[in-house]
């Protein structure tokens, strides 16, 4: 494997991972503050529609992106209501939001577009186009670390970028600020929180609508970044691998990253590695590559590597008086 | 508002509630319809008409029906037991292996009168094998049943396509599908039964499999409601304290329960699977599992609700397909928002329209009881 491969690879790999990323920070939020969220896969998928939409007719990607913003803020404001307000099953919730945004998506698209539910190809400056970081031509040349800078790190689109720096921003929010702190404490133990005199509700209703703004950058990246217009199903249970990276990751953002990069990492290598032989086994099955992140996730969760410990008042409605 | 709900007589709770949230989720699907530019009033029409119109239409809504039942029972007696099965799609994709293996294996041997009951045991015992290592791992690791079973929907996904696509499918095709099964893997149509009430179901793929789905509701009616183990299985979802103070086996209930769950999302192949196409195909439960989550919900997870509720998902499909046809913005995918609209009204929102039902149930009590009670008390 010469180091071409390897960079080739670790671009893809950097790709593969933001949308990872950014809903895996998402739920990051959520779910510290109590709120479980398996509608990570419905609002990407949602934003992902809103903003390849408003992109097409408006013809800015900008515009595209705080379409799928509202977008996913919107879906999770009704996760919040059910959850939060009305006190239901919060993972009955997340798996209707994902069937609206699932059915909405295909049946608007069609209806706007009549493309079979894709948008309009995008393209200009309907697009977040790659972003050529200074120097990156001059280096290219320098052993080893330049193409690494020229191939890897550069070139990339600005929401990248921004995915990876929302990883230092979400450990300073949770461990250094007020806000944080509450925020964990309402995941832990809520009553003490009220007991404090601080709103449960207000408080969870914050998590969940910063969860939507992080969803909808996911979403945005998908369709507007990533790739030029929406496509059925786009997510393509994406949503579901960011909250097994998040469970693997066992609620922190830094090693929320690493989860990110290594599920994107076994994405971008699955299609290499369809040919590769191994002694005694012979070739691996592409789909064996396909489901790795899946038994990761089911093994790590049997506490066989490390052992997750979820938020302690996940999932549970809060109550103020019985 | 942070009271917890006040109990309501049962004709409420179990009767006017769920009603108000069905109509609810319709309200809002209707309004989706009218975004893209349609009349709500004539998509329905056209829907029903298409659903029930004419006898092949009923056969198809029935066809379909009978996968829900089946996927809703499933999660219906998972929810009894305090669970969450999302796993239904991929259980019932895995049942198809049960199914293949006899239909496959003895189609051309036995007759399918004796093949069927074989499908059904393999078929439940392949679904049950997919929902074993989440349940094990609930009850003995403690990781959460919604994310494994979401797990293993994907790895079933892919472990199918590489056994299509490896092993079973026709050799020299590309089509992720096996041979077609001989005659005695095929289930009998119930065209004839229909012929004799003057009813032409035409093409429609209805089969014997639907006696199985009836036969199913009765067996989990009994097990719920009339068995020790129902008993224990209830118990376990209203208080798996209690449950565990009363000396029951929690691992062992856990275990139980999601085999009978997953035991009936696999039976949900032998309708498309042994009744319809006569092979395995790639995909082919088609998101039944999760209408059976939806299905569950609305029939308030009891036989008898989960059988209207399966005929009702049954026309959404059937007469979606038919809806495409008269107005092409509204695909078959419209089922999909309306399905997630019903988990959203009656799952998740159900305590939604409950404070201002039970006020108004109040003021109703208040008013027949009300002058009665001042008489006595004015004394």
């Amino acid at each position: 494997m010469d180091l071409n491969t390897v960079v080739d690879i670790a671009a893809s790999t950097i790709r593969v991972s933001t949308p990872l990323l950014f809903a895996a920070l998402a739920g990051l939020y959520s779910e510290r503050s109590g709120i479980f969220d398996i509608s990570l896969e419905g609002k990407m998928l949602i934003a992902a529609f809103a903003s390849a939409a408003l992109a097409a007719t408006s013809g800015s990607a900008v515009l595209g992106l705080l379409a799928g913003i509202l977008a996913a803020v919107v879906f999770s404001l009704i996760h919040g209501l059910a959850s939060i307000t009305y006190r239901g099953n919060q993972i009955v919730s997340g798996v209707a939001i994902n069937f609206v945004a699932a059915g909405l998506t295909m049946i608007l698209g069609q209806a706007w577009f009549s493309q079979g539910g894709r948008t309009p190809t995008l393209f200009g400056a309907s697009r977040f186009a790659p972003i050529h970081l200074p120097f990156a031509d001059a280096v290219r040349d320098v052993p080893v670390l330049g193409p690494i800078y020229s191939g890897v790190i550069s070139g990339q689109s600005i929401l990248v970028y921004l995915a990876f720096l929302t990883v230092p921003f979400t450990w300073w929010v949770l461990f250094r600020t007020r806000f944080g702190l509450r925020l964990r404490a309402v995941g832990e133990n809520p009553a003490a929180v009220d007991t404090a005199g601080i709103s449960v509700t207000w408080l969870r209703y914050r998590a969940v609508i910063i969860c939507g703004v992080l969803t909808g950058f996911a979403g945005t990246y998908l369709s507007v970044a990533q790739a030029a217009g929406f496509t059925r199903d786009m997510t393509a249970g994406r949503g579901y691998i960011a909250l097994a990276a998040l469970i693997f990751a066992n609620w922190k953002p830094v090693p929320v990253m690493f989860a990110c990069l290594l599920f994107g990492f076994l994405d971008a290598a699955s299609f290499r590695m369809q040919s590769v032989e191994l002694p005694l086994i012979g070739p691996i099955p592409g789909q064996a590559i396909q489901a790795l992140p899946y038994v990761l996730t089911v093994i790590l969760l049997a506490g066989f590597v490390g052992r997750a410990t979820p938020p302690k008042a996940g999932g549970v409605p809060y109550v103020k008086e019985r | 508002m942070s009271r917890p709900y006040a109990k309501l007589p049962p004709i409420i709770d179990y009767g006017v509630i769920p009603l108000i949230n069905l109509v609810v989720a319709f309200l809002v699907a209707g309004l989706v319809v009218l975004a893209v530019g349609e009349s709500p009033i004539r998509a329905a029409e056209l829907m029903l008409n298409g659903a029930f119109g004419y006898a092949e239409g009923v056969g198809f809504t029935l066809y379909y029906a009978t996968s829900f039942v089946f996927t809703g029972l499933a999660v219906a007696v998972a929810f009894h037991g305090g669970l969450f099965n999302i796993g239904g799609e991929g259980q019932a994709y895995v049942g198809g292996l049960g199914v293949t293996a006899i239909a496959l294996g003895l189609g051309g041997i036995l007759p399918w009168w004796l093949n069927l009951p074989l499908a059904v045991c393999l078929s439940a015992a392949f679904g049950a094998l997919w929902a074993l290592i989440p349940a094990y791992l609930q009850a003995k690791r403690g990781s959460h049943i919604v994310i494994t079973t979401i797990m293993f929907n994907f790895i079933a996904a892919a472990l199918m396509v590489y056994l299509l696509n490896d092993w079973l499918k026709v050799p020299g095709t590309n089509a992720l599908e096996t041979p077609t099964f001989a005659e005695g893997g095929q289930l009998p149509k119930l065209r004839g039964l229909f012929e004799l009430f003057g009813a032409n179901l035409g093409g429609a793929p209805l089969n014997v499999s639907a006696f199985v789905a009836l036969l199913a509701c009765l067996g989990v009616w009994l097990l719920i409601w009339r068995t020790r183990l129902g008993y224990e299985i209830r118990t376990l979802g209203h208080s798996p304290r209690a449950a565990r103070y009363a000396g029951m086996s929690e691992l062992r209930l856990v275990v139980v329960t999601m085999l009978i769950s997953g035991g009936l999302a696999g039976l949900m192949a032998l309708n498309p699977v042994m009744g319809d196409q006569y092979r395995l195909f790639n995909d082919f439960p088609q998101g039944a599992g999760f209408v059976g989550i939806a299905v569950a919900l609305m029939g308030r997870g009891h036989p008898a609700g989960i059988i209207p509720a399966a005929i009702l998902f049954g026309m959404l499909y059937q007469g979606g397909a038919e809806l495409a046809f008269d107005m092409p913005a509204i695909s078959r995918d419209m089922i999909v928002i309306i399905q997630g609209l019903v988990i959203l009204f009656a799952g998740a929102l159900e305590n939604m329209f409950r404070p201002a039902i039970g006020m108004a149930w109040a003021r109703f009590r208040l008013r027949e009881t009300g002058p009665s009670a001042a008489r006595t008390g004015g004394v």
